[in-house]
């Protein structure tokens, strides 16, 4: 593989790396607390307060990770960028206000007057709910090539559908993790109820990429590719059934593993995204543009490359250092 | 109206309404560095009073920031892709080094300078207020780079119809960096200041004499009447290099359409694009030249100069930018006028004790006028902004990628129906931004305990809450 000693090769292809950690990086992180927010309407005052305080010192910095990806896509590969953007135009609309909505309410639930609460905090279901249902549209309409005709929005929905009730799922599994006592009991519930979402939602998306594509198929289902792929369908039901049988006993005693769900829930995350990325590399429009025909320029990437060889490790190092300080069940959040 | 107008309307919206709030954070952070750092050496208490009241506020601006922040970055992508396309080269590092400088810095820091200060050492988290702060500036840095790059590009060569890289050195050092970002940074400073000065004012007014609301106080009125000569100064600095790399922008600021020696600095016109000429004139002889070039007779272009021979017009509109200079150079000299009179009453000494008065020497109507001066910084700031950016038109980048260049091919209903959408949310967010800063302060005024995001008991809680 010498082509990999040609710039113009291997720097497209470790920013294509990089765009697909942090996008994991994000659907895991905002994930979680997005999912928070879509669990809002079945808690009570004080139970969405708690909810709250598991996220509240994480959220800006998860979102940050959708900027780092979309950031990426538009540095390393600006064509790209312009073409899926424009072409899913209302859909990202409709999740840049859900954004804003859940980010303020975050805030003005606990500034603004106390009558004003319940206000604040069904808008921050309602942004978490857009953001959600907006980001699963998106990644269906990807799956779909981004053309916009009557099956593949119906598709699309679908996986809008999926994806909320998967990150409700995510979320619930968080809550389980950072909370004790009812809301861990009712948070077992809600993860035994979106379970769901995360299956169906990854079946769904394994099932139709290899028929919208030839190329998706045969990379699938050739010999003797389909030998070394064959673990990543058989680990994620591994996952899945470990999981469900895991949620009909917890909470465990003593809090034990109260944290395998949602790393469980990680991996089978991951497990899907690497199925993803797969199938679709080296294209980053499906089927029409490539990482390597939409790339910056070589001089420009290489310089962006420098910097990320230093900064991503401290900011990996500095992440992790902010959820070990707040490890532990989430007690209330105090300015003081 | 057309798709082009439209997305425009929509950026300058999006990011009017974005740069309200890094402009208080970039400031902010520091302050609340200074109020904490102050307490580590005092241990008076009045210093955590003014932290603890001003951390609430900071935390409400940054998420307000960071959510139209991300706004902003998806709109190249929807509504620009011209943009990165042409000059992706340049911007895409700019930008990536604001991510990964920056953004993650403040996001990751700010959780544990909020809610940290009971779970870690008082060394961590005043490290945390300082990281919070410097991420804050670094990111206007990396901002104020690009868009200085845009309006005075160095360091490329054109390619194919698409900018590389030559020199990134002069990229980032371009000409007009240094004092836009000078400008910017103490536009930040000033806003915080009147923000500061005008909610302790507010405070005060309402029977809240804490010592931490008086010492805030102090500190923004003393900044205020500190910065301000030295921020008209650099204005000045920033307008002769603008002069010398853009004179079409300047010539709109000064209202100037043919090319005169000892041009008279005007107070009031109405400029009119379409006549291409001023009505209803009103100016100081010569005093204009002398501003720009410092000689009574010196030279200006005039805006007829910026026209191609094919009767393409290269030069902004000039009503929109003539007025914006005029409205933040007038909030510039109220702002001088308010904060040196507010200093001088604080000098003087109580005949019987001798003491300085400080502010308690600020009668009501003062106090009255610095509450009406709150957000005097905003207007300033985005007047100042509108006179830069709708300066720049119709370029974009300056002599390489026109606005028009870069729009997207996306339908102008679609666009229409977007830009109703955003400007309906900014309108609520902007009235529940500011009704809950002064609703913060009536609350801390009375002296009850700022409620915390979570309660302290169920019960106190259900005692507050009717019944739902």
């Amino acid at each position: 593989m010498n082509t990999f000693g040609d710039p113009t090769i291997w720097l497209p292809f470790a920013f294509a790396i990089l765009m697909g950690v942090s996008i994991l990086i994000y659907v895991i992180l905002d994930g979680f607390d997005l999912g928070v927010g879509l669990l809002f309407p079945f808690a009570d005052a004080g139970e969405k307060d708690k909810m709250i305080a598991s996220i509240g010192p994480f959220w800006d910095a998860n979102e940050t990770w959708l900027v780092l990806a979309v950031g990426i896509l538009l540095v390393a590969f600006p064509a790209a960028h312009g073409q899926i953007l424009t072409a899913l135009y209302l859909p990202v609309a409709v999740m840049l206000i859900g954004l804003i909505m859940r980010g303020v309410a975050f805030e003005f639930r606990a500034k603004a007057p106390l009558d004003h609460k319940t206000r604040w905090d069904w808008t921050f279901f309602a942004g978490s709910l857009m953001t959600s249902l907006s980001q699963g549209f998106m990644l269906g309409m990807y799956v779909m090539g981004l053309t916009w005709t009557l099956p593949h929005v119906g598709f699309a929905l679908l996986t809008a559908v999926f994806l909320t009730v998967g990150y409700s799922f995510i979320g619930a599994t968080w809550i389980l993790h950072k909370t004790e006592g009812y809301l861990q009991m009712k948070s077992v519930d809600w993860a035994k109820g979106g379970i769901w979402g995360l299956v169906l939602g990854i079946a769904a998306i394994s099932l139709a990429t290899p028929y919208v594509s030839d190329r998706i198929f045969d990379k699938w289902f050739s010999f003797p590719e389909a030998l070394w792929l064959a673990p990543l369908p058989v680990f994620s039901t591994v996952l899945i059934v470990w999981l469900w049988r895991m949620l009909q006993a917890m909470p465990y005693p003593d809090d034990r593993l109260s944290w395998a769900p949602f790393a469980a829930a990680t991996a089978l995350w991951t497990s899907a995204f690497g199925g993803m990325a797969y199938s679709f590399y080296p294209y980053v429009v499906p089927e029409k543009l490539t990482i390597y025909e939409s790339a910056s320029a070589p001089e420009s990437l290489f310089i962006i490359l420098i910097g990320t060889v230093f900064v991503l490790p401290t900011i990996m190092g500095y992440t992790v250092l902010s959820y070990f300080i707040f490890r532990g069940k989430a007690s209330d959040l105090r300015y003081d | 109206m057309d798709a082009f107008i439209l997305s425009r309307i929509q950026f300058a919206a999006n990011i009017s309404f974005h740069i309200l709030f890094p402009t208080i954070t970039i400031a902010l952070g520091w302050v609340l560095l200074y109020f904490r750092v102050r307490f580590n050496f005092s241990k008076d208490p009045k210093w955590m009073e003014a932290y603890g009241f001003w951390v609430k506020i900071f935390a409400l601006s940054f998420a307000m920031g960071v959510v139209s922040g991300i706004t902003m970055s998806f709109q190249f992508g929807t509504n620009w892709p011209g943009f990165m396309e042409i000059v992706g080269n340049i911007a895409g590092p700019l930008l990536a080094y604001e991510v990964m400088t920056a953004f993650f810095l403040e996001a990751v820091f700010l959780g544990i300078m909020l809610f940290g200060a009971r779970r870690v050492k008082p060394w961590v988290h005043t490290t945390a207020t300082f990281l919070v702060a410097f991420g804050t500036s670094m990111s206007a840095f990396w901002i104020i780079v690009l868009n200085s790059w845009m309006h005075t590009p160095q360091g490329y060569e054109m390619i194919d119809g698409v900018a590389h890289a030559t020199d990134w050195w002069a990229i980032v050092f371009n000409p007009s960096m240094p004092y836009r970002f000078a400008h910017m940074m103490l536009a930040s400073f000033l806003t915080v200041s009147f923000l500061i000065a005008g909610i302790s004012a507010f405070r005060l007014l309402i029977g809240g004499h804490t010592n931490g609301v008086k010492s805030a106080l102090r500190t923004a009125i003393t900044a205020a009447a500190l910065l301000i000569p030295l921020q008209i100064y650099l204005g000045d600095l920033h307008g002769l290099n603008t002069k010398e790399y853009q004179p079409a922008k300047v010539a709109a600021m000064e209202g100037i359409w043919e090319t005169e020696s000892g041009a008279p600095l005007l107070l009031f016109a109405l400029p009119d694009n379409e006549a291409r000429e001023n009505h209803f004139e009103i100016g100081i002889p010569k005093l204009a030249s002398f501003i720009l070039t410092h000689d009574w007779n010196g030279e200006i272009k005039g805006l007829n100069e910026f026209v191609a021979d094919d009767g393409t017009i290269l030069h902004p509109p000039v009503d929109k930018v003539f007025w914006s200079f005029r409205v933040m150079v007038g909030t510039g000299v109220l702002m001088l006028f308010v904060s040196w009179a507010s200093v001088a009453l604080m000098l003087r000494r109580d005949p019987v004790t001798g003491a300085r008065r400080g502010t308690a020497g600020l009668a009501r109507p003062v106090l009255y006028g610095l509450v009406a001066m709150t957000f005097s910084g905003w207007l300033a700031t985005l007047a100042g902004w509108y006179t830069t950016e709708i300066g720049r038109q119709p370029w974009l980048v300056q002599g390489v990628l026109t606005t028009e260049m870069a729009v997207a091919d996306v339908p102008g209903a679609m666009v229409a129906s977007t830009l109703i959408a955003y400007l309906i949310v900014y309108a609520i967010l902007l009235t529940a931004y500011m009704s809950a800063i002064f609703y913060l302060a009536r609350k801390a005024a009375r002296g009850e305990p700022i409620r915390t995001r979570v309660d302290p008991s169920p019960k106190a809680q259900a005692a507050v809450l009717p019944a739902e």
